[in-house]
């Protein structure tokens, strides 16, 4: 076993709201008819992914005080759009962000456990967690949570979620018509809970029969010491956003290195980055197809908008192909900058006045104006290069454990995944690091290569009968 | 003009008798699967029926009123509504798709996402069935807040102001849900590509709602669907509830018993339109009506019979229990289009055995379905709404044009 390769694992991204997006490309058709996500689904399906995934939105972003105008805005209900995609594909998992802060256990585990029923196994759930007012004002409850207790509900959700999931057993229903039991004589309070938390003080009956794969498979993207923490604890995925290779090495083996402390394998968490691609048919093409990617992606206005971002203020009266503002951004804390300028989007910039810093002294010792500097520092594809030289970086990540695989982030809606179907895949498949087929029934956590839920439970009961038994 | 009357159809589980799935017909150990709800739905379309409601609760089954049960021999368990309609809506063409959802526990501005998302999906075939929660157990289930019990007997007294809060609420949802259905014009998305703009932001409007029990303040994040209102509709049993139909929803299903009631009732609705000022449309009124179905009058009652003996009890129902002939029902639903009702909900007693029934001897006597398009709206006769903001506008410019 110490030869077999690693395998390459992919998911796709679905094009988002954000900049990526080439919504003025020709190619690029509607992002919220269903027909888009058919068509996506179906080739993340051609090219044997393991799954699609979908970002939710809560509330339209705004950018100093208006919504923002400049990217693709408008997108459907996550757990609707991912339902009705189950209807027309057979393999391919179908993952969803979902706010742990806006939705209640009982609700969301139920809507969960049905798409994962009527998907026959291939529900995943991506774990958010939000605190802001902003989002807040469109909800019941509004922005109800201090900053720091945004990972104590999410933990007790998920964990509060599993009891519900747990609720039901696999055998329950006998729906034996002769003898007259739907319910198994053992199952006669099926759904039975009661949980009592500092979030959550609940009990009752869960109305959904355990699915096909019990428990979504649980993903998350929370970069914080907490988001590490919670992610070592329950997440089967992560989704990182370390795409460079030494960071993502750095990154992989912090959080694997977690894991023993929960009982729990390397395997049992693949790390995933989101990552962008620039093919062409000689590097000259790909780096040429790169730079016109960027320069739609990042234009003038959306330049300036970034550096308001990070400047926290009013920046329209600076030419993006002149130098950045001579001046620091003004009031120190992130939180404020993004608070204050841009609703609606996670904070990007932790330390505003430093990135500053830096940026200026990169513009001035490389000669870039504000678009060059944003374009190099926030626009550059991850990988860029032919379909076998994108191939070969892929696989060296996977096998020297930077990544387990990747997020692959369209750039038009809905055929920005169709080349790297054609073109990459078969390439990874040639050197017998990729699936060519699924495996017939395979459950998306199957297709993961993870572990089933319970095992861990049972590794860690098994630790403890050993401790006892030689005690 | 004369319609077809209005057919829908309410699938749950495997049927309505709580002894449904021990029938030969029924897939029992299939509920919980795509193919059973795909199965179902398309089978529907193709006889022709209207729509399809799917019910939903925040909660178990039970045989008992407020109160779980350990019984073993009924179906316990069921799927999310909204997302059983969102599975089937890419595998049909014509069939509405109307799922309960609870107003009660859940997020208005989810709602009202989701069952947009349900229209565009399904291409303008969306409809919501608006459902208060008044049971203890549910709100336990969230543990947010406590429900007074109802008091039934009260209730059927007469005093119905202890049900009031919970539709006062729910008058609330749907105001809101609708707010947020209209908060995209039809022409929000501009892809300017001139000067860099995805939208036109003046066309389009956060929800800027704040009630008594809750407040949203922006626009949906889905622009406006085929559509644009898909249809509301309520269940009702009293005044209140008709009184919410009447100010909320579009279509209401109401369950009377007898001649007199079938009378009494849609007078009472009606009164209720008048009553909280209704304008526009008249509430499209459906009888909800349980089926057994055979082929003669003495095979019906023995099905039933047998349902009955089967679950150890009696059917009981808030609806018109009906066993008898297709002839019999088509007499039936005749008699209450002459009242003025604009058709049924049948609720198959047997699943799928009398939604075949229904197809077979049925609906091919009330003739195909007279539908101008491929939205619900259009197939139920509805006009598609002019969004608020845009009428608005245009009313304020021709104002305007007129003072020029």
């Amino acid at each position: 076993m110490a030869d077999a390769k690693r395998q390459v694992h992919l998911a796709a991204h679905f094009p988002g709201v954000n900049n990526t997006t080439l919504w003025a490309d020709p190619l690029h058709r509607s992002q919220i008819d269903f027909s888009a996500f058919e068509h996506f689904g179906r080739t993340a399906e051609r090219g044997r992914f393991d799954y699609v995934f979908l970002a939710e939105g809560l509330r339209l972003r705004e950018h100093k005080g208006q919504l923002h105008e400049l990217d693709v805005v408008g997108r459907p209900n996550t757990l609707a759009v991912l339902t009705a995609l189950a209807a027309v594909t057979e393999h391919i998992g179908l993952v969803g962000t979902l706010n742990s802060t806006f939705n209640e256990p009982y609700e969301l585990a139920r809507q969960l456990s049905t798409l994962d029923h009527l998907s026959g196994g291939r529900a995943g759930w991506n774990v958010v967690t939000s605190s802001d007012a902003f989002h807040g004002a469109n909800f019941r409850r509004g922005g109800f949570l201090d900053h720091g207790d945004r990972y104590h509900r999410a933990n007790e959700f998920v964990s509060l979620a599993k009891e519900l999931w747990d609720s039901w057993t696999a055998d329950a229903i006998v729906a034996d018509r002769a003898t007259g039991q739907f319910l198994a004589e053992d199952a006669a309070d099926a759904g039975a809970f009661a949980h009592r938390g500092a979030q959550f003080d609940v009990r009752g009956r869960f109305a959904t029969p355990a699915s096909p794969q019990r428990y979504p498979v649980i993903v998350q993207a929370g970069d914080s010491a907490d988001g590490r923490d919670f992610a070592s604890e329950h997440a089967e995925v992560i989704f990182s956003r370390h795409s460079a290779f030494d960071e993502a090495r750095a990154f992989y083996s912090d959080v694997k290195g977690r894991l023993a402390g929960w009982g729990r394998t390397e395997d049992s968490l693949k790390i995933l980055p989101a990552v962008t691609f620039a093919i062409g048919d000689t590097q000259a093409e790909a780096e040429e197809v790169a730079r016109e990617i960027s320069l739609a992606q990042v234009t003038p206005r959306n330049a300036i908008t970034v550096l308001e971002q990070l400047w926290g203020t009013d920046l329209t009266s600076y030419d993006a192909d002149g130098p950045l503002p001579a001046f620091d951004p003004g009031e120190g804390p992130a939180d404020t900058v993004s608070g204050t300028i841009t609703k609606g989007w996670a904070p990007r910039f932790p330390n505003a006045v430093q990135i500053a810093q830096t940026w200026r002294a990169q513009s001035e010792a490389e000669g870039l104006s504000i678009r060059e500097l944003v374009i190099k520092v926030a626009g550059r594809q991850s990988f860029i290069g032919t379909p076998s030289h994108i191939a070969s970086e892929l696989d060296r990540y996977v096998q020297e454990r930077a990544t387990d695989g990747f997020v692959v982030v369209g750039t038009t809606s809905p055929h920005g995944l169709d080349e790297f179907v054609d073109r990459v895949v078969p390439e990874l498949q040639d050197r017998g690091v990729y699936r060519t087929e699924y495996e017939p029934g395979a459950t998306l956590r199957q297709n993961l290569e993870l572990p089933e839920p319970g095992a861990r439970v049972a590794a860690v009961r098994d630790a403890e009968e050993e401790v006892r038994r030689v005690g | 003009m004369t319609r077809r009357p209005t057919i829908a159809v309410a699938l749950d589980g495997a049927g309505w008798h709580p002894a449904a799935w021990r029938d030969p017909s029924a897939r029992p150990a299939e509920l919980f699967t795509a193919r059973y709800w795909r199965d179902l739905t398309q089978f529907a379309e193709r006889a022709d029926v209207d729509l399809v409601t799917f019910e939903d609760a925040l909660g178990l089954q039970s045989s008992t009123l407020w109160s779980t049960d350990e019984r073993t021999d009924q179906v316990r368990g069921r799927l999310d509504a909204l997302l059983i309609a969102s599975f089937v809506a890419p595998v049909t063409e014509r069939i509405g798709l109307v799922p309960t959802v609870t107003t009660t526990h859940t997020e208005p501005f989810h709602v009202a996402t989701g069952v947009q998302t349900l229209d565009v999906a399904s291409r303008g075939r969306a409809g919501w069935r608006a459902q208060i929660s008044g049971s203890p157990l549910e709100a336990a289930h969230f543990g947010r807040r406590t429900v007074p019990t109802i008091d039934l007997e009260a209730l059927h007294r007469g005093d119905s102001e202890q049900i009031r809060p919970g539709f006062d609420e729910a008058r609330e949802v749907v105001e809101v849900v609708r707010r947020l259905w209209d908060s995209w014009e039809a022409d929000a998305i501009i892809r300017d590509a001139s000067t860099g703009r995805f939208i036109d932001r003046d066309r389009i409007h956060g929800a800027e709602y704040e009630g008594e029990h809750f407040s949203v303040t922006g626009a949906s994040i889905v622009p406006r669907s085929p559509q644009g209102q898909p249809l509301v509709a309520v269940l009702g049993h009293q005044t209140i509830p008709y009184e919410l139909a009447a100010t909320s929803a579009d279509l209401v299903f109401i369950t009377p018993l007898d001649d007199a009631q079938s009378v009494s009732i849609l007078g009472e609705v009606r009164d209720a339109e008048a009553r909280t000022g209704r304008t526009g449309r008249p509430l499209s009124v459906l009888a909800d009506v349980i089926v057994v179905l055979e082929s003669t009058p003495a095979a019906a009652r023995a099905a039933l019979e047998r349902l009955d003996e089967q679950n150890g009890s009696p059917l009981t129902s808030d609806a018109l229990i009906f066993a008898g002939t297709p002839e019999q029902l088509l007499e039936r639903i005749d008699a209450w289009t002459a009242l003025g009702y604009d058709g049924v909900r049948i609720r198959p007693a047997r699943l799928p055995r009398d939604l075949e029934q229904l197809a077979d001897w049925v609906l091919p006597a009330l003739g195909r379905s007279d539908a101008a398009g491929t939205t619900l709206r259009e197939r139920l006769g509805f006009e598609l709404p002019e969004n608020r903001y845009t009428a608005a506008r245009t009313s304020a410019a021709r104002q305007n044009g007129e003072a020029a």
